[in-house]
């Protein structure tokens, strides 16, 4: 979750969504996202929100942030059934919606370091979760760990809980790589996590990692992503690394420390991943990520990508349901007493135009190896397809079956091809 | 007590506008360069004779437009009627208040045509500076008294001995001990100047009875009164209730109003032989009424027109555009305002692929385009972009026919004699180019001596030819050059101030035209030429101006999504080249719940972004890299 919350319109105290929204409910799938705010030490490339324990003071400790949890599921149970309590649990209807969609598709804790909870206390949320909106029965339920922070008792007490799918932040195999990225982890550790998470008896195992650190070569990246591969994960994630402003790692680039990574080493080090990567076996399916075999995809990030609902608990958590998105109050502190005052610890909103949505769906569908339906594009850039296959950027067989995905050279200037199909 | 040998009409009480004798007129104007403190002495002046009060002074008094404050600059030149009194002697001072700038010569020398005196003010601190050198010789030419004077000898680093000394050298006829020692800012002998003017500057000697006749030294456009005209009376009389006649188009106006200035518009009857004043008749554009024209009774009409009326040229030339394309209606509207008040500001309408809809307009020099663009910017709000100014050129073509050029992407793409290559484009013009003439300037410059070397390489390097030199005094000297006017538009003053820490001053004055060896620069983006960036050049600097360029180019313009040559190229030969590498990665990684907003608000601005750009053939350039590419150390900086 990206530090910078964007701008938008008062949310309701109660947190009441727009009517034509909470009416949509149900109408695409459901996941539900924990945001765990807490690490150990913070990283100098990273801006997401989180906190280190001597960072917090009052209102929101590691030890009672379950709780914090469970009551804004509970305000979300007000929020998103109170007028239908017929449906809940799933239960048929008549209302002509699918409420197995109501049902939770996905579950997802992410951090911060989500793994500086006890196997007990995230068995607790997802209890909660299930007892809230019901657990669908192949649920997955991804659990984003550091290495660090994990022991092969820790996995299997996961595993026991219900938790289907671990995600490592590996981000580096390469020692001088790790020590810029301030990472503490001892080069080695992910891949025995991900063997380890394998024993535990999870089928779905999944590495991070991060590409154009100042000071990596090729051949460093080479090696990490070699070192990912031996530990047999059936997903990566590969993000290029963005200097975000207000990090540590902004300010060493400001002041001339280190070198910014350049665009055009980004590109390469993306292509060295691609083949790579797919050369063992894994096929990308969105920009930054690859798996093995459609089983493998992370079901709940692609139902971000694909407009589907979810409810974001914790602070600075988004949430989008029926073409409203929302996002919470980014302290800890601020979002225990939204909670604790009966609150909605939503900090604002927006109620997507038909034309903000069009524009995401393009904008998300075409980051997918499946691509868009051709039909998504309308108006005046309608007119431009042609000129972006015979550019190269979009794969000409599947746009004559009526689909626009990106080819290779495409995936790295989707951003372009976006603005110019919307 | 009566003295019989004096005039009639002259009594002991101050005479009135329109029947005031020649005898007791004085007519002087300041010769001064900026900051010598021509202002503040006008100010001085105004209070000693008591038409000013001290507690309604405000600073430089004269000097109206607010631009004209902020620079300290007159831009419009004022005439301001003093009544003083010597030895029991009414008097009438009318000082003419000049435009300090080598732009506005042709209004300086018509000013000066409208006295008998001038006051040279020079800073005890500084000393002459070639604007002053020029308007001083100008005056001379016009047989003007002078009267010199050293400005702020209250300074502690003023030298008045040293400077006296060398302003007596100058004028050849009088003695250091002439040079009359002031401080307009206390006022310290300032009432022996205005004793010194009524002394020495001669009185007007006009045939009163004669037909009228008005000389125009300026017009000002006024939103209530519609255009008042300063003139100077030379004969005759002109009565408030006479109809008037232009002798330079023959057009006959109705008077609406006739007086004097002083400070303030006094209406009067009449204004009389030797007198100065002003003439309001309706007239909506100063180009009704041009300054230098004569003006006349059109019941009495004089038969000759006063000598040196010239028409004014535009010498330098730029495109203006509006940064948002919306505003060219507004632009202009801007423009038609400004002409109400500026009879030399010309400009027709002209279309530039990489600009869109402009301007191409005419200025007397590159003070006149600054005060036009800043006019434009400050009162009517506008955000402007100006291509690189220029000079007019005359092209005789093999054929005979002759093509004034005022746009270098005009220039006919003909190739001139010698030059290499197959004449295959030819195309807007038809047939070859024989000849390409430039118009040169006169130029003089003054500088300590210490600097004569730094200045002589810079015009050998501006394609300058020696005229001759001459030293003011041991440490200072005046240098004269011949100089394309091309060459002094760029950064010429810029890099004149730069090497010589600022001791250098320069004026320069039309000299006809040459024949020069000039070559049209083009400069292409993916084979498609950016008329914008067009420039004319001497063929020894076109490399130079490509390589510039193009270097520029690669830095402003975006990495698009194919490669992008730029080159330059003179007809079918390029130059200069260099590439924009196509862009590799346009993408954010990373992009998942929490993201989706933010990153939609990026592509909307971006799309946005992309919408203001020009497109140049398939190339997107951001309107930001015209404006930086055309705003250069080339801009140039009138103020000297």
């Amino acid at each position: 979750m990206p530090g910078m919350l964007p701008d938008g319109e008062p949310a309701p105290a109660d947190g009441r969504l727009p009517e034509a929204s909470a009416r949509a409910f149900g109408a695409s799938p459901f996941g539900v996202y924990v945001h765990v705010p807490f690490c150990r030490t913070r990283c100098g490339y990273c801006d997401f929100n989180t906190y280190t324990a001597t960072e917090l003071a009052g209102g929101a400790s590691q030890a009672e942030y379950p709780a914090l949890v469970m009551r804004e599921l509970d305000l979300a149970r007000r929020v998103l059934l109170a007028t239908d309590n017929s449906n809940r649990r799933g239960d048929g209807g008549a209302s002509g919606v699918d409420n197995s969609n109501k049902r939770v598709a996905t579950v997802f804790f992410g951090g911060g370091t989500p793994t500086l909870l006890a196997p007990e206390q995230i068995g607790n949320i997802l209890k909660k979760i299930d007892e809230t909106f019901g657990l669908a029965p192949d649920a997955e339920v991804t659990v984003e760990a550091n290495p660090e922070t994990v022991t092969p008792r820790s996995l299997a007490g996961l595993r026991a809980r219900g938790v289907t799918r671990m995600s490592f932040g590996m981000q580096s195999a390469v020692p001088h790589v790790l020590k810029t990225l301030d990472r503490v982890h001892e080069p080695g550790r992910p891949q025995q996590c991900a063997r380890w998470a394998r024993q535990a008896g999870f089928e779905h195992v999944s590495l991070d990692l991060i590409y154009g650190t100042p000071g990596e070569s090729d051949d460093d990246w080479r090696r990490s992503l070699d070192a990912a591969l031996a530990a047999e994960p059936d997903h990566v994630s590969a993000y290029a690394l963005v200097v975000e402003d207000g990090t540590r790692l902004a300010a060493k680039v400001r002041r001339g420390e280190i070198g910014a990574p350049d665009d055009d080493t980004l590109a390469d080090r993306y292509l060295i991943a691609d083949d790579v990567l797919e050369a063992a076996g894994l096929r990308w399916y969105e920009i930054s990520n690859w798996a093995r075999g459609d089983g493998a995809r992370c079901r709940h990030n692609m139902l971000y990508w694909t407009g589907g609902d979810w409810w974001g608990a914790g602070p600075g958590a988004h949430s989008h349901v029926g073409g409203t998105r929302w996002w919470n109050v980014r302290h800890p502190a601020a979002y225990a007493a939204r909670l604790a005052g009966g609150r909605s610890p939503a900090q604002a909103r927006e109620v997507l135009t038909a034309a903000e949505r069009r524009m995401e769906e393009i904008m998300l569908g075409v980051r997918l190896a499946g691509g868009l339906p051709l039909t998504a594009v309308t108006g005046t850039a309608s007119s431009s397809t042609e000129r972006i296959v015979a550019s190269a950027l979009l794969d000409p067989a599947a746009y004559r079956s009526g689909r626009l995905v990106l080819t290779r050279q495409g995936r790295l200037l989707a951003d372009a091809v976006a603005r110019d199909l919307t | 007590m009566s003295d019989p040998a004096q005039p009639a009409a002259v009594g002991r009480r101050a005479p009135a506008p329109s029947r005031t004798d020649q005898a007791v007129i004085r007519n002087f104007c300041i010769i001064a360069h900026i900051d010598h403190g021509k202002s503040t002495l006008a100010d001085r002046m105004l209070q000693l004779t008591g038409v000013v009060k001290a507690r309604q002074m405000r600073a430089q008094y004269l000097d109206r437009m607010d631009i004209e404050r902020e620079r300290g600059i007159t831009i419009k030149s004022q005439a301001v009627r003093l009544p003083w009194e010597k030895d029991g002697q009414h008097y009438v001072l009318n000082l003419i208040d000049t435009p300090g700038h080598v732009d506005f010569t042709y209004e300086v020398s018509r000013s000066l045509a409208a006295c008998e005196g001038a006051i040279l003010l020079v800073d005890a601190a500084q000393g002459i500076e070639a604007q002053t050198l020029a308007n001083l010789y100008l005056a001379l030419d016009a047989d003007l008294t002078i009267i010199p004077v050293l400005n702020k000898i209250d300074l502690p680093a003023a030298q008045p001995e040293r400077y006296a000394e060398e302003i007596a050298g100058i004028i050849g006829t009088s003695g250091p001990d002439d040079v009359l020692r002031v401080s307009a800012k206390t006022g310290d002998g300032v009432e022996d100047l205005l004793n010194a003017i009524v002394d020495q500057v001669p009185p007007p000697h006009g045939d009163p009875d004669a037909a009228s006749r008005a000389l125009i030294f300026d017009s000002v456009y006024d939103t209530y009164r519609g255009v008042v005209t300063y003139v100077r009376m030379v004969d005759g009389r002109l009565s408030s209730r006479e109809r008037t006649l232009m002798m330079s188009t023959g057009a006959v106006h109705e008077t609406l109003e006739v007086g004097v200035i002083s400070p303030e518009p006094i209406p009067c009857e009449g204004l009389v032989a030797g007198e100065v004043g002003y003439v309001i008749s309706g007239v909506k554009d100063v180009r009704q009424a041009r300054v230098g024209d004569t003006m006349t009774s059109s019941g009495h009409p004089a038969q000759e027109p006063l000598a040196g009326y010239q028409h004014p040229r535009p010498m330098v030339f730029s495109g203006l555009y509006p940064l948002d394309g919306d505003e060219y209606p507004e632009l202009r509207e801007a423009l038609d305002k400004l002409r109400l008040n500026d009879a030399a500001l010309f400009y027709e309408p002209e279309t530039s692929t990489a600009l869109g809809f402009g301007f191409r307009c005419g200025f007397l020099g590159l003070l006149h385009m600054e005060i036009v663009r800043e006019r434009l910017e400050r009162e009517f709000g506008l955000s402007l972009i100006s291509t690189t100014p220029n000079v007019i050129y005359r092209v005789e073509m093999e054929s005979g026919r002759e093509i004034r050029v005022t746009n270098p992407a005009e220039f006919p793409s003909g190739n001139t004699p010698g030059s290499p290559g197959d004449g295959s484009l030819k195309a807007n013009t038809g047939g070859k180019i024989a000849k390409v003439f430039e118009p040169v300037v006169k130029a003089t410059l003054i500088a300590p001596s210490e600097f004569i070397g730094a200045i002589m390489e810079l015009c050998q390097s501006r394609r300058g030819v020696l005229g001759g030199m001459d030293y003011l005094s041991p440490e200072r000297v005046e240098i004269r050059y011949t100089l394309p006017l091309a060459e002094i538009i760029f950064d010429f003053f810029d890099q004149l101030k730069s090497r010589t820490r600022g001791y250098a001053s320069l004026d320069y004055e039309p000299d006809g035209e040459q024949q020069a060896n000039l070559v049209k620069v083009d400069i292409l983006l993916q084979g498609q030429p950016v008329d914008a960036f067009s420039q004319i050049v001497h063929s020894d600097s076109a490399r130079e101006y490509g390589l510039a360029m193009t270097a520029k180019l690669r830095e402003l313009i975006p990495r698009q999504q194919f490669e992008v040559p730029i080159q330059a190229a003179v007809g079918s030969r390029v130059i200069a080249r260099e590439n924009i590498r196509a862009i590799r990665k346009d993408v954010l990684a990373k992009c998942y719940g929490g993201d989706i907003s933010r990153k939609r608000k990026l592509l909307e601005k971006q799309k946005e972004g992309k919408k203001r750009m020009k497109t140049i053939g398939r190339v997107d350039v951001p309107q930001e890299a015209f404006v930086a590419a055309l705003s250069t150390s080339r801009q140039p900086d009138a103020r000297r």
